[in-house]
């Protein structure tokens, strides 16, 4: 899976929580919640979402570093399983 | 007979639209059953039956507008019998004929059916009367038709009823989260993502414990006479992310451990975004809290939800500089604020209220079971 195609489902992770969302508009290296107006509660219920759709734990120290959508993405593609 | 009536769907729904029925005539009805589905301007609402008995007549069909009070449906209790109608064509209720399908072109228009002139047989409503009422009306203010224009319509009715009404009075309260910051932290750090415990949940936990010793801070105030609720249905103000929000209540909130809690505000939030609350949720609230939480203001200073009588306020935990036994140190800080119904109880009373909080907040070990 490419990086592009990470992106593309970490986006469609965050229209669960937020399904009104241009992801075009979605500047990469900025904090994700406050672009995208999330409470802590959807922050949470996105973090579940990426869990669940990447079957990856997301220990709770971890948690915190994840801002931008860049961040994810990167934490992702580290933790992706060898081709 | 058991009439069953819309039940209150909260002060600023008057009325709603029915949806569904989730029950026939003939069916048997238990305590608490979802019976119907009910539109109001911010949500479907799953309307529950608290009386059990078996269905003997629906009185209102889907699309028809009702007010909260309208009778939905008899039902017979348990061992009655049936009584047979009288005559045919007419309604027990006694209510004009109409078809269901004229029902609901007359609701569509915005037009009191039973106030027509019928031409069917025995008088009945049918669709053409409905349509020459429709082409006889004078052209209506526009109603709103989406629903965002519609929340921000049933939001300002309640917040001037409460403007109106309410002599509020404001009082505010610093508290330190250090400890219960830390203490969450660590109650966290070996938790699954789906088990975990946000802030919010804690804040509400402690709400809903110190206000057990503050009655005259939870009720509901009506036709000059204040009545304390005897559990703590805690509203919780919900932003919906059209626009507008919605204060649907986690009922007796103040028997739940802090992991109930959390699972029942994560359901709630989710269930007041996909717009299907349960109308005592949105109807039996004692007491409202609002969290503006990590990303809004310091402090806020809330508009009372009528009937209730008070509304807590957390703004934005932030690091600021504390005095901690003679030394300055760097905690997190929240602005706790309560606005109360001056005609119940009094700023002396709703400062002990805010101060018992606070303490409470530096014992967070209790607030978990």
């Amino acid at each position: 899976m490419t990086n592009e195609n990470l992106r593309a489902d970490v986006i469609a992770a965050l229209q669960t929580v937020a399904p009104e969302i241009e992801p075009a508009a979605l500047a990469a290296d900025r904090p994700l919640r406050r672009q995208v107006d999330l409470d802590s509660m959807d922050w949470l219920n996105f973090l579940i979402a990426l869990g669940k759709r990447f079957t990856v734990e997301i220990p709770e120290s971890e948690a915190a570093r994840l801002v931008t959508l860049d961040d994810i993405v990167a934490w992702l593609a580290a933790r992706r399983p060898p081709p | 007979m058991i009439e069953f009536r819309l039940p209150a769907l909260g002060a600023d729904m008057d009325e709603g639209v029915l949806l569904e029925w989730k029950i026939g005539p003939g069916d048997r009805v238990a305590r608490g059953q979802v019976v119907a589905v009910v539109d109001t301007s911010k949500a479907a609402v799953d309307v529950e039956c608290w009386q059990e008995g078996t269905v003997a007549e629906l009185l209102a069909q889907p699309g028809e507008r009702l007010k909260v009070g309208a009778p939905l449906a008899h039902l017979l209790e348990p061992g009655e019998a049936a009584t047979p109608k009288v005559g045919a064509g007419g309604t027990a209720s006694g209510r004009r004929a109409i078809s269901p399908a004229a029902r609901r072109l007359a609701a569509q228009y915005g037009i009191e059916a039973d106030t027509l002139a019928g031409s069917g047989p025995q008088g009945a409503v049918t669709l053409e009367d409905v349509e020459r009422a429709r082409a006889a009306q004078p052209v209506a203010a526009p109603q709103p038709t989406d629903r965002s224009a519609a929340i921000r319509q049933t939001i300002a009715a309640a917040m001037t009823r409460s403007k109106r009404e309410i002599p509020h009075y404001y009082v505010a309260e610093d508290i330190c989260l250090g400890r219960a910051l830390d203490w969450l932290g660590a109650y966290n750090r070996d938790r699954p993502l789906t088990a975990r415990v946000l802030p919010a949940a804690l804040l509400l936990k402690a709400v809903a414990v110190t206000l057990m010793a503050y009655p005259e801070l939870n009720g509901t105030y009506r036709d000059g006479v204040f009545r304390p609720s005897p559990t703590i249905n805690l509203g919780v103000a919900i932003a919906l992310r059209q626009g507008g929000l919605v204060a649907p209540a986690l009922l007796e909130a103040e028997t739940m451990p802090l992991d109930t809690l959390m699972r029942a505000l994560a359901d709630l939030v989710a269930r007041a975004r996909a717009g299907t609350l349960k109308a005592a949720e949105l109807g039996s609230g004692s007491v409202t809290v609002t969290n503006l939480g990590d990303t809004g203001s310091q402090a806020v200073f809330g508009v009372i939800y009528p009937p209730q009588v008070a509304l807590i306020g957390f703004g934005r935990s932030v690091e600021r500089p504390w005095v901690e036994d003679g030394r300055i140190v760097v905690r997190p800080v929240v602005s706790a604020s309560l606005a109360a119904d001056h005609r119940v109880s009094d700023g002396h009373r709703g400062a002990l209220f805010l101060r018992d909080l606070a303490d409470r907040l530096q014992r967070p070990e209790e607030l978990k079971p």
